[in-house]
């Protein structure tokens, strides 16, 4: 039997997604691509030079195609994408049937026929599972819940929330930008090589 | 609210098909009784979305999970219904809120149940009970199956 008993969220490991500055205010979220909560929140996020983890929490009870869709957003991890399909799925939250899936893969330009058997196979299933559960064990009950300094906020993060968060990126977002340049700046001089 | 290691107190409610549901006959069985203020109220939504997740593990755990709330057994078939959820709900309609009261839960100014979990086990000895702090807060799952292990070694 799987193991739900209390634990805190576990700290970022291999398997995680995390993009943002790495030294930017960490922020663990447990979320769901058909939660317009979570969209918003996706969007919120994004404003800031936060570290983000995203992890699954799909319920489908409530959101018939939540699995479905961590299921795609992992298939397209598989194929180095995962950040590009995240993007695409919170972009339209209207459009996520199959076809509309197929139709991201494309675009992502991903390779179709492995995209269809990735996010249907165990192994993805049971990335998302693992996330769904480090999110139970943590006391995740609602989407979205972000963890920050290992407290628990359920929900749309509020302006109290979101002001700290600010406050603690000051400086990461330089260090980012910077980062950014550089990499631009080596990604010319590698053209002109 | 009603401390571990007392007796729970019998009761026969109607489920949300009306059937009746009674203690003594989930004698032999370890029972979660999920008090909750109302139908349709946006918090529980997500409280009972989230434990019809975990209900393949509750059943491998012979755990028998039960919504409880002031609602009437047609309310309950209706939000059931609408949640798209299988955990069976029980209707503490009348005289309303007395299960409820009986497991001092029941908030008597607002006529509705506080937020509450109580584990009851095979012998009908409660073993284990947590109240919200606020309706608002939603017991994580985490602290039935944290109950659960602790009744086992107990």
């Amino acid at each position: 039997m799987a193991d739900l008993r209390s634990a805190a969220p576990p700290a970022i490991g291999e398997v995680d997604h995390v993009r943002g500055p790495a030294r930017g205010p960490l922020v663990i979220e447990y979320a769901d691509y058909e939660c317009p909560y979570c969209a918003r929140t996706d969007l919120l996020l994004s404003e800031l030079a936060v570290r983000r983890v995203f992890r699954h929490f799909p319920v489908p009870s409530k959101h018939p195609r939540a699995r479905v869709l961590a299921g795609a957003a992992e298939a397209a991890a598989l194929q180095g994408r995962f950040w590009e399909m995240h993007d695409a799925l919170f972009a339209d939250q209207g459009r996520i049937d199959d076809p509309h899936l197929w139709e991201r893969a494309r675009r992502l330009t991903l390779d179709l026929d492995r995209f269809e058997r990735d996010r249907r196979s165990e192994a993805v299933a049971e990335r998302v599972a693992g996330d769904f559960r480090s999110g139970l064990r943590a006391g995740v009950v609602t989407t979205p819940t972000l963890f920050v300094d290992g407290t628990l906020h359920p929900g749309v993060p509020g302006p109290e929330l979101l002001e700290r968060l600010t406050v603690a990126s000051i400086g990461a977002d330089f260090i980012s930008k910077n980062q950014h340049r550089k990499a631009a700046n080596r990604r010319r001089r590698e053209r002109n090589a | 609210m009603i401390e571990p290691g007392t007796r729970a107190p019998g009761f026969a409610l109607a489920d949300q098909e009306g059937n009746e549901v009674t203690l003594a006959s989930l004698r032999g069985e370890t029972v979660v009784l999920v008090f909750y203020p109302l139908d349709f109220s946006p918090v529980c939504t997500d409280q009972f979305n989230v434990y019809q997740e975990i209900l393949p593990e509750l059943e491998r755990a012979g755990v028998r999970m039960y919504g409880v709330s002031v609602d009437s057994a047609f309310a309950h078939k209706a939000f059931q219904r609408e949640l798209g959820i299988s955990i069976p709900l029980l209707a503490d309609f009348h005289p309303k809120g007395e299960v409820a009261r009986l497991f001092g839960v029941f908030n008597e100014e607002r006529g509705i149940s506080q937020r509450a979990l109580v584990m009851i086990d095979p012998d009908g000895i409660v073993r284990w009970s947590h109240v919200s702090p606020s309706p608002l807060e939603i017991p994580g799952a985490n602290l039935i199956f944290d109950a659960l292990e602790q009744a086992a070694a107990a």
